[in-house]
Parts: C-alpha cells; structure tokens; sequence
C-alpha cells in the first residue's frame, strides 16, 4: 500500500520542521489562553456539585490529562506503526516526542485521580479497580518504551524496537476506555463522551470542553517542538540542518 | 475569597490538583524549548560532513 503524495511531502524533514515551526507558537499560545480561561470557568465559575461538593473540580485537570494520556499513545502507536511498515523516519521522529509529553499527562491523570479518589472513595489507589491499574499498565508501556528507545545504540533498531513495544501495548486502550462498563469499578463511568445527553449540566461542561481543547492545543505544541529537535538531531548531517542550525530557525 | 480557598473543604485536594497540573504543563514547555536549544547548540558545536552520519548522534 502506499502513502499518498501529500503525506510524503509532509514527511520530508525540512518541510516537516518549517510548517511545525510556524504553526507551533499559534497552538502554544492558544493553548494556554484556552487552559487559563477553562481554569477560571472550572474553579470560578462552574457551580458546586450536588453530592462532590467543590471536590469534583479536579475534573478539570484530571479528564484532560486522562484523555491525553490515550490520545498520545495512540499517536506515538499510530507513528511507530507508520514507521514499520514505510519505514517512514519522520513517523518515528514524532512517535519519540510523543513519549515523554504522553508519559507526563499519563502521571498527572494517575496523581489527580488519587487526589480525587481519596475524598470520594475513602483511599487514594485500589489493586482491584480494572481502570486505574489499565491506566497505571500504560504509564508503565510508555516508561518502557522510552527506556527501550534510550538503551539500543542503533537509532534504527531502537525505533523499531521502541515502536513494536508501542503497537503492541495498543491492546490497552481498549481496556482502558471501557473498563469501567466492562467490570465493576470504583471509577464513574464516562461524562463527556455521550454528547448526545452528557451527564453534566452545561453550566460545568464548557470549562471541561475548553480545558480539554487548550490541552490538546498545547500537548501538539510541546511534541511538535520535541519532534522538530528530533528530525534535527536525526538529520544532522544533512546541509539543510546546518542552514538552519546556522540562522537559529 | 477564604470560602473559595476553602474549596468546600475539599482544599487539600483541589489545590495540590492545581499546582501539579500547572507545574507539569510548565516542565513539558520549557524542557521541549530548552532541548530543542540544546540540539541546536550541539549540532553548530560540530564539525559533521553533510549528508553522512545522520543516525548515528544519539539524543
């Protein structure tokens, strides 16, 4: 099968590196205008829960980073999947950005769900709850995939090492999305994802949905910053590495 | 302004919430600007042949 001509124009390193460039401030920045606004909406705004009380406000941090943490292995699975088959170094490139940026969101998800369970369930962490430990497996899948990465000298080998580990462990996320309807769990069940009646008043949902767009907004700018000095680290023997290394771009 | 310090008692929670969240986002910005510095730095620092040995510096 073979990639579409747009795609591997995309792919090039240079191009790559100049569009991620131009697009990356606009992202950052609108990212964090959207966070501080969701932030201000969620901690001021938003009315008290009926039976959380002010507790249930670490929504706004935890569902955002939850949900990046399987967006971004899905991504770094997606590139490395991408890289094995057409061998494609820029898929690789972004997969390894997507690592850390995913590993740090998947932590945060896990810190503020036990900041959350200690006031609602009584305890910060339960063995048996199938979606803290599927969370907790892919805080441990992304570890290894950049302990993996780091640890091969060949960067060829490590990428497909790296990125079999990757493919593999996408057997989680499924796990992960319907464990609280597949087995009984301490976690609730989903709030935004049944947007066709969402189990929340609007008045508390539109700082989640700007929480969850400035998150996405700024998580894609952090990696493409990380892919960029990636591709330039891959590619440092090429000229136009030098060209640009040489203006500062 | 104390009540909503207070965050309904739930303060111990919320807050810790808050800070973490601010300081991870905080760490992934400034340690993706300050490696992209840093490859930039190392790459003008060497002395490389174009086009040869593009795979071999390791991160």
């Amino acid at each position: 099968m073979r990639l579409p001509n747009w795609l591997h124009k995309l792919a090039s390193p240079p191009h790559f590196y100049r569009i991620a460039g131009r697009i990356e401030p606009w992202m950052l920045w609108s990212g964090l205008a959207a966070i501080a606004v969701g932030a201000f909406g969620g901690l001021l705004l938003a009315p008290p829960d009926y039976q959380q009380g002010d507790a249930y406000r670490i929504i706004y941090f935890h569902v955002p980073a939850a949900y990046l943490a399987m967006q971004l292995y899905a991504l770094m699975a997606i590139g490395s999947a991408i890289g094995l088959v057409w061998r494609m170094k820029l898929a690789y490139a972004i997969s390894a950005a997507a690592a850390p940026v995913g590993l740090a969101f998947t932590g945060l998800a896990l810190a503020t769900g036990m900041l959350w369970g200690k006031p609602m369930w009584g305890a910060y962490w339960s063995w048996g709850d199938a979606r803290l430990t599927s969370v907790l497996v892919m805080f441990f899948l992304y570890l290894g995939y950049m302990l993996l990465h780091a640890s091969l000298e060949e960067r060829s080998t490590a990428d497909r090492a790296a990125g079999i580990l990757a493919v593999v462990g996408v057997v989680n996320l499924p796990i992960i999305k319907f464990s609280v309807e597949w087995w009984s769990s301490l976690h609730q069940g989903p709030t935004i994802s049944r947007l066709a009646a969402p189990a929340i008043t609007w008045d508390m949902l539109w700082p989640l949905l700007v929480m969850i767009v400035g998150a996405v907004l700024f998580s894609l700018a952090v990696t493409l910053t990380r892919a960029r000095a990636e591709v330039l680290l891959r590619e440092r023997g090429a000229r136009w590495v030098r060209d640009v290394v040489a203006v500062g771009a | 302004m104390s009540e909503f310090l207070a965050m309904g008692g739930y303060a111990a929670f919320v807050w810790p919430c808050v800070g973490l969240s601010f300081a991870i986002l905080a760490g992934l910005l400034l340690t993706a600007r300050r490696r992209l510095r840093g490859v930039h730095r190392r790459i003008r620092h060497l002395n490389v042949a174009p086009d040869e040995g593009a795979w071999e510096l390791r991160a």
